[in-house]
């Protein structure tokens, strides 16, 4: 049955990676997502601040039998990412340190008639925030020398005690994310 | 362009919102965000339940997550829980995650079909 999910766009693996970072109790997540048109590259990386992991623990979590879950026996969202990238000429890299935190990068050849489209964003972020008020997330989105940026640290600034998670405040984060990866030169999928 | 100014004004709307509910919450919904709730769907599932609490006008339920609960056949699994009672709504999409907010949330009243599991 596993073998049947399928996750088809790179900002839903986004959505599931981060939620490693929060299972490792991560106060900050920054998202990288940067398209490289010259050099035909599309970098994701995820980077937490999380309890990390040891080296030898690093070196086996490509292997689905390696996870710290207890309700299933496999991990997944580490090896299907590998996977797609490795499908698009790329690679993943992990790195990790105990207490450190662990950044993952994932390169995709851009041009690649295999790539999944990044698809949707905002409900990727609108995901994390909503349910996860209290993490940081940095959203950073670069493309054809444009960019786009989400810092949730600089909207509590303005909120000024007023939760990430409030209806009102989702809803602006989503058209904010929305207007902003609207600018054509940022555009990933064709 | 929006701008981060125009938060200011959202944090008076939210004061409101939150004035309305006392500091108190009415139910809780859960999203289970494993990856086999994610590449079944769950993230149009959190995005459905949380436009439907917006049209509905709805500030006092809180959205949440959780991983993986072993449920994976059954994802997209939601919990509500709402009176002490838990029930966890599987295969849930877009469509029956508007109905569950209508139905059980709004109105109170269980959606039966839909329901894996229930504690009393
Ligand atoms: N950012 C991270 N920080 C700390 N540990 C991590 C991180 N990412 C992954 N891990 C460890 O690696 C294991 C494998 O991760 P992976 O995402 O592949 O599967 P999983 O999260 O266990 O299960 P699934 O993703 O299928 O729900 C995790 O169980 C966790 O122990
Ligand atoms: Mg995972």
């Amino acid at each position: 049955m596993a073998g049947e999910w399928n996750v088809r766009e790179l900002s839903m693996h986004i959505l599931d990676l981060a939620q490693n970072s929060i299972a490792a109790g991560a106060s900050l997540i920054e998202i990288d997502v940067i398209a490289d048109k010259k050099s035909d590259s599309l970098k994701i990386s995820i980077r937490d601040n999380g309890a990390g992991m040891s080296a030898e623990y690093v070196a086996q979590v490509r292997y689905p039998f390696t996870t710290s879950r207890t309700t299933r026996r496999v991990g997944l969202g580490i090896p299907m990412f590998a996977e797609a990238a490795r499908e698009c000429d790329g690679d993943l890299t992990l790195d990790s340190s105990p207490g450190e935190g662990t950044c993952l990068e994932a390169v995709f050849k851009l041009s690649h008639i295999d790539r999944a489209p990044m698809g949707d964003i905002s409900s990727t972020l609108i995901a994390l925030i909503a349910a996860n008020p209290d993490i940081d997330i940095v959203y950073r989105h670069q493309s054809n020398s444009s960019e786009f940026m989400l810092d949730t640290r600089e909207l509590r600034v303005q909120l000024d005690g007023v939760a990430l998670n409030e209806n009102a405040v989702l809803k602006w984060i989503a058209e904010y994310v929305a207007d902003g990866l609207s600018d054509k030169s940022l555009a990933i999928d064709n | 362009m929006k701008t981060l100014e125009d938060l200011k004004k959202v944090r008076e709307k939210a004061l409101e919102q939150m004035k309305i509910r006392e500091g108190k919450f009415s139910a809780r919904v859960v999203v289970a965000m494993g990856t086999c709730g994610i590449a079944a769907g769950a993230r149009e599932v959190m995005s459905a339940i949380l436009d439907e609490l917006d049209k509905r006008g709805v500030t006092d339920i809180s959205v949440t997550q959780s991983g993986c609960k072993g449920l994976c056949e059954q994802e997209p699994t939601v919990d509500v829980i709402k009176d002490d009672q838990v029930v966890t709504y599987g295969y849930v999409d877009s469509d029956k995650a508007r109905q569950i907010v209508g139905q059980h949330l709004v109105n109170g009243s269980i959606v039966d079909e839909w329901v894996v599991t229930a504690t009393n």
